[in-house]
C-alpha cells in the first residue's frame, strides 16, 4: 500500500460496502479520480449480509418514484453484469427469471394482494411492475416443490438476484482497474469543508478531494452533519440462514428462499429493531426455518452451514436518501438498504450526475427534506 | 422433531467429554448440582483418551502405552458423580443466557444452564501443503483415532511427517502394533533445537521429559527417520489417490517416495469454534500459534456464564486439561452460589492451580522447539488453504492485493471458511497468510467471526426449536 | 491402505453394510468411517466445488470430509456415525440432492 496520507482525489468516497463501491465504480470508469476511505475488517457491513436480491415487486408504496427508481435499475443489471465482467473476469450471476413472494395462508395472501393494489394505485405511479397474482395451480407448475401449505403467489417479471459477495469484490476490482484507490482500515474521525473541497481526516491519514460522497451506511449518521446534512438512518437487524450446497431444484428466487449459484439456499430475512446488537437469535431462525420448510418441504433435510445477522440502514420511511449539501457544495449523501438492486442505478446514473457535480431533478423525491414535514394522522 | 432425551434446564452444563469435560463435570455432580455432560462422540474420553472404554484392542497397553487407564477411571468418576452424560449430543450454538442448542438423534431442543462449562479440546492444526486433500493423506492424529476405536493401522508404505510428539506417539504405537512406517520425515526446523535450549531448565523439570526421550529413542530404532525436512508435497498418480511423497532436506536434490498412505502432523491448537461463537474475547497467542480466549484465575471466559476448561483455552496437555476441568467447576459453583462445606473450594482451587502450573513447566520446551516451520503455515500460492472451497493461497493473496484486511471480508470475497467445516482447517492458515501478505501481527488480522450452528443442523431440527410471537412478527411480511 | 489388527483384538459380532450396493462386513461398534477405510472403501465423495475426489481425513468430526449418505440421509459425518446391522451408505458425488 502506497503512503497512507496525502491522497489528492476528485472524489472521496466514504464507505466500501455495495453503495459505495458501485458509486465509486461508477465514478471511476467515468475518468473521475476517486478514493475510497472504508473501515476495517469487522465493520458493519450490511453488505456482507444481504439477501442480494435484485427486486421489483413490493417496491415503492408510499413513494412512487422508489417504484420507477428500483425498476431503472432491475433494467438496467444486465447492463452491469456484462461491463464488470468483461472488466474483471468476475461473473456476478445476475438473472431475472421472474420471481415470487409466496403466502402460507389465504389472510397472509389477502394482505400482500392489498399492498399491492394499494402500491399499483399510487396517482404518481409510472411504471408498471408487471406484478401478477398467482393461484396454487400454476405455482406448483413454476415451483415444482412447493409445499402443501402455500396457497398462493404474487409473481413479478422484473425480479430477480444475483451474487453479492462477487458483486462486492466485482466492483472493488473494477474500481481499481479504473484507478480508483481503496482504503481499508481508514475509518473517517472527522470531514473538513475548505475553499477547494474537503479535507479527510481518518485512521490512515489524510485525503483531500474536490468533492465527497458519504456512503458509510449507518455510519452516515454521524459523517453527515459535518458537512452540513442529516442522515436519519437507523440500524434494522435481518437474520438469515444458509444451507449446504445442494443439486439446483429452485429457478426463481422468492423473497425469502433463494438458490444461489453455487448451490447453497439462503433463508430469510428478519426485520427486527434490536440496535446495533447483530447477534443471531434461535426463536426468529425457528420461525425463518418452520416457514422455509413449510415452503419447501424438501429443504427440511438440508444441513444449515451458517447463519448470520446484519444491520440494514433505515429510513424512517424505508426509501434512499440521495442529497447534495446546501452549505458545502460538493458535498453528496447516498444511503439505501437495497444495494444490491440499486447497484446498477447508483452506478449508470446517480454517478454521472454526481460527476456532473449535481442531483438531477427528478431524485427531489429522495431528499430528506421529505423528512421534516410530520406524517399525516 | 425436538429432542425428548434432552432436559430443558440444568444448572451446569459441560460441552466435550475429554479429560477436562470429565472432571468439570464430575465435581459440579458432585456439589449437588444438576449437571449434563455434552459429548458428539459415541463414548466419552475426548480425542486423548479416545475408545478409553470401549477399545476393541485386548491389551491397549501393550500399543497404546499408558494413558488409557486414566480415561477408564475418569469415565468412571464421571458416570458415578451423578453427572447426565449424553454421547452423540450435538451442541451447535451457546448464548451468553446460557442457552444451549443440542441435536440428539436427529432432534433438535434448547437446554438452558445457568453455567457452561466449553471444554471442547483441540485440533490438529492444518499442514497445507500441496495435495494434502488427496484420498490417502490423512493426520496422525486420524490414524491414531482408527488405532484406538477400530484396531487398524496403515497398510503399505506408510509415511508420516511433520513434527510434534503426536507425531512420535503414533510411530512407537504403529511398532508396538507390528505395523511397518517406511519412513517418519521430520520437518522440525533445526534452529528450533537452538531456540528450545534456552527453556531446557523447565521441561527438564516436567513429566513430558523421561517420556519423550523414550519415545524418541523407540522410533529410531525401527523407523528410517529423514531430519530437516521441507517442501514436502503429495502427489496423486493416474487413481487420485496419493501416489508418491516428494521433498527436500537442506541443500540436497528432491527426494521422493513412493507411499500409499501420509499421515500428517504439526502439533494441535485450541478448538475455539464455540467459544468464538459465544461472543467469548480471544488473543492471539504467539508462542502457541493460535486463539485462545480470555480468562480469569477460575477460567471464566470475557462472557460471565461460560467457563473454558482443558485444551480449548490453550494447549496443555491432558494432565492439565483434568485440572483446568476441575478449576473451571469450581469456579463455575463459586458463581452459583452453591455451598462450599468445610471451605474447601479454595484449597482443591489451589491445588487444581498448583497442578496446572507443574503440567506446563515443559510447555514452553516443546512449543518452541515444535514450533511448525513458516512455510509448512503459510504455503505457497498454489497450495489449497480451504479445503471446503477449494481456495488456494495465491488466491487469498490476490484478494490482499485488492485490499481484503481480514478473513470476514476475505469470506465475502472468496468463500473460504464458509463450507461444511465452518473455517476449522484453514482459519490459522487464513489468519497467518494475510498477516504476511499485509505485513502486520496475526493478533491484528484476528478470526473470522463466526454464529450458530457452529456444526451443520438440519433445517427441520432447527424449524423445531421454539419460536416466538416476536420472533414470528419479525419474519412475516405484510 | 488400512488393515484390522486381527490377532491383537476383542471378538467382536459381525455387522453387514452395504456401499453403493455392494456388501462389506464391520466389527460390531466401528465407527463408520474406519469400516468403509477398512474395506478399502475410503472414497466418500466428490466435492462440489471441482469434482475432486475426498476421503476422511480428520476422523475427529471437524473436517467434513468423510460426508456420506447413510439410509437415505445425505451429508453424514461418516466418523461420527457407529455402523448398525443393515446399513445402506451410498457415496456422494458433488453436491447434495435435495430432500435426500
Amino acid at each position: 500500500m502506497a503512503g497512507m496520507s496525502g491522497d489528492d482525489a476528485d472524489f472521496a468516497v466514504l464507505g466500501g460496502g455495495l453503495v459505495g463501491a458501485a458509486t465509486a465504480w461508477g465514478l471511476a470508469r467515468l475518468g473521475r479520480r476517486v478514493v475510497v476511505l472504508d473501515e476495517g475488517d469487522v465493520a458493519h457491513r450490511a453488505s456482507r449480509g444481504n439477501f442480494a436480491l435484485v427486486w421489483v415487486q413490493s417496491k415503492g408504496l408510499g413513494m412512487p418514484r422508489y417504484a420507477a427508481w428500483t425498476r431503472q435499475s432491475s433494467d438496467l443489471w444486465s447492463g452491469l453484469a456484462d461491463e464488470l465482467k468483461r472488466e474483471t473476469g468476475i461473473d456476478t450471476r445476475f438473472e431475472r427469471p421472474g420471481g415470487f413472494s409466496l403466502a402460507l395462508d389465504e389472510a397472509e395472501l389477502e394482505r400482500r394482494v392489498a399492498m399491492l393494489r394499494r402500491l399499483h394505485n399510487q396517482p404518481e405511479m409510472t411504471v408498471a411492475l408487471g406484478t401478477e397474482i398467482v393461484d396454487r395451480g400454476r405455482l406448483a407448475g413454476m415451483l415444482p416443490e412447493i409445499g402443501p401449505d402455500v396457497v398462493g403467489g404474487v409473481y413479478c417479471p422484473f425480479d430477480g438476484h444475483a451474487n453479492s459477495l462477487k458483486l462486492l469484490r466485482a466492483l472493488h476490482a473494477g474500481m481499481q482497474h479504473h484507478g480508483a484507490v481503496y482504503r481499508g482500515g481508514c475509518a473517517v474521525q472527522a470531514i473538513e469543508p475548505s475553499a477547494d473541497g474537503f479535507r479527510i481526516r481518518h485512521d490512515g491519514g489524510e485525503t483531500r478531494a474536490a468533492r465527497v460522497v458519504l456512503a458509510a451506511g449507518i455510519g452516515n449518521a454521524r459523517l453527515a452533519p459535518m458537512v452540513g446534512l442529516e442522515a436519519k438512518v437507523r440500524p434494522q437487524r435481518g437474520q438469515i440462514l444458509v444451507t449446504e450446497r445442494l443439486q439446483p431444484f429452485l429457478r426463481h428466487p422468492v423473497v425469502t428462499v433463494r438458490q444461489t449459484d453455487e448451490g447453497s439456499v439462503m433463508l430469510g430475512d428478519s426485520q427486527e429493531e434490536a440496535g446495533f446488537d447483530d447477534s443471531v437469535g434461535t426463536d426468529v431462525l425457528a420461525t425463518i426455518a418452520r416457514r422455509a420448510t413449510r415452503m419447501f418441504p424438501l429443504l427440511g433435510r438440508a444441513n444449515v452451514v451458517r447463519s448470520w445477522a446484519a444491520l440494514r440502514v433505515m429510513t424512517r420511511d424505508g426509501f434512499p436518501i440521495y442529497a447534495a449539501s446546501a452549505r458545502h457544495p460538493g458535498a453528496f449523501l447516498v444511503t439505501c438498504h437495497s444495494g444490491v438492486t440499486l447497484a446498477a442505478a447508483h452506478a449508470y446514473v446517480l454517478a454521472p450526475m454526481l460527476a456532473a457535480g449535481a442531483l438531477a431533478p427528478d431524485l427531489a423525491a429522495f431528499a430528506p427534506e421529505r423528512f421534516d414535514v410530520s406524517p399525516p394522522g | 422433531m425436538s429432542a425428548p432425551d434432552l432436559p430443558a434446564r440444568c444448572d451446569i452444563a459441560v460441552i466435550g467429554a475429554g479429560p477436562a469435560g470429565l472432571a468439570a463435570a464430575t465435581i459440579a455432580a458432585r456439589a449437588g448440582l444438576s449437571t449434563v455432560l455434552f459429548d458428539e462422540q459415541p463414548a466419552p474420553g475426548g480425542q486423548v483418551h479416545r475408545a478409553a472404554t470401549t477399545t476393541p484392542l485386548a491389551d491397549p497397553v501393550a500399543i497404546l502405552g499408558v494413558g488409557q487407564a486414566r480415561g477408564v477411571a475418569l469415565a468412571r468418576d464421571c458416570a458415578a458423580s451423578g453427572a447426565r452424560i449424553l454421547s452423540g449430543a450435538t451442541v451447535w450454538s451457546v448464548a451468553a443466557d446460557g442457552t444451549l442448542g443440542v441435536s440428539l438423534a436427529g432432534a433438535a431442543s434448547p437446554v438452558v444452564a445457568r453455567h457452561v462449562v466449553i471444554a471442547t479440546g483441540a485440533l490438529e492444526r492444518p499442514m497445507p501443503i500441496p495435495g494434502w486433500t488427496l484420498p490417502g493423506v490423512m493426520t496422525a492424529g486420524a490414524a491414531q483415532i482408527l488405532l484406538k476405536t477400530g484396531g487398524l493401522v496403515g497398510e503399505g508404505r506408510v509415511v508420516l511427517a511433520g513434527c510434534g510428539p503426536l507425531l512420535w506417539l503414533l510411530a512407537a504405537q504403529y511398532r508396538r502394533a507390528g505395523a511397518r512406517i517406511a519412513a517418519l520425515l521430520d520437518t522440525t526446523p533445526r534452529a528450533n533445537w537452538i531456540a528450545a535450549a534456552r527453556h531446557l531448565p523447565g521441561f527438564l523439570a516436567s513429566p513430558y521429559l523421561a517420556k519423550g526421550l523414550g519415545l524418541l529413542a523407540e522410533v529410531r530404532r525401527s523407523v528410517p527417520v529423514f531430519g530437516g525436512v521441507t517442501e514436502l508435497r503429495a502427489e496423486g498418480g493416474t487413481s487420485g489417490r496419493l501416489a508418491r511423497v516428494s521433498f527436500r532436506r537442506g541443500a540436497r536434490a528432491e527426494e521422493s517416495l513412493d507411499a500409499d498412505l501420509l499421515l500428517l502432523h504439526q502439533g494441535v491448537a485450541p478448538n475455539v469454534n464455540l467459544a468464538l461463537s459465544a461472543g467469548c474475547a480471544h488473543d492471539w497467542d504467539d508462542a502457541q500459534l493460535c486463539f485462545r480466549p480470555a480468562l480469569d484465575a477460575w477460567l471464566t471466559s470475557t462472557v460471565e456464564s461460560i467457563s473454558i476448561a482443558g485444551d480449548g483455552g490453550g494447549i496443555g496437555g491432558a494432565e492439565v486439561a483434568e485440572a483446568r476441568g476441575r478449576l473451571a467447576a469450581l469456579g463455575a459453583l463459586r458463581r452459583l452460589g452453591a455451598g462450599d462445606p468445610g471451605g474447601m473450594r479454595a484449597k482443591a482451587a489451589a491445588h487444581a492451580r498448583a497442578e496446572i502450573a507443574t503440567g506446563l513447566r515443559g510447555r514452553a520446551f516443546l512449543d518452541t522447539l515444535y514450533r511448525p516451520a513458516e512455510a509448512f503455515r503459510i504455503p505457497h500460492d498454489a497450495t489449497l488453504v480451504c479445503r471446503c472451497e477449494e481456495v488456494s493461497a495465491a488466491r487469498i493473496r490476490e484478494a490482499v492485493a485488492l485490499g481484503c484486511p481480514g478473513p470476514n471480508q476475505l469470506k465475502s470475497f472468496l468463500r473460504c471458511g464458509m463450507g461444511p467445516c465452518q473455517g476449522r482447517m484453514c482459519s490459522l492458515t487464513v489468519t497467518e497468510v494475510m498477516a504476511k501478505a499485509r505485513g502486520v501481527s496475526p493478533g491484528e488480522i484476528g478470526h473470522v467471526r463466526l454464529r450458530a450452528p457452529v456444526k451443520p443442523v438440519t433445517l427441520a431440527e432447527i424449524a423445531a426449536m421454539p419460536t416466538s410471537p416476536e420472533a414470528e412478527r419479525a419474519v412475516l411480511r405484510g | 491402505m488400512f488393515r484390522r489388527l486381527d490377532d491383537a483384538l476383542t471378538p467382536a459380532p459381525v455387522v453387514g453394510l452395504t456401499v453403493d450396493g455392494t456388501r462389506i462386513e464391520a466389527r460390531a461398534g466401528d465407527l463408520l468411517a474406519a469400516a468403509l477405510l477398512a474395506a478399502g472403501r475410503g472414497l466418500c465423495r466428490t466435492t462440489p466445488v471441482s469434482g475432486a475426489p475426498r476421503a476422511p481425513y480428520c476422523m475427529m468430526g471437524v473436517c467434513f470430509e468423510c460426508l456420506v449418505t447413510v439410509d437415505g440421509m445425505g451429508s453424514r459425518q461418516a466418523c461420527l456415525v457407529p455402523v448398525r446391522e443393515g446399513m445402506v451408505v451410498e457415496t456422494q458425488r458433488g453436491a447434495r440432492v435435495p430432500g435426500r
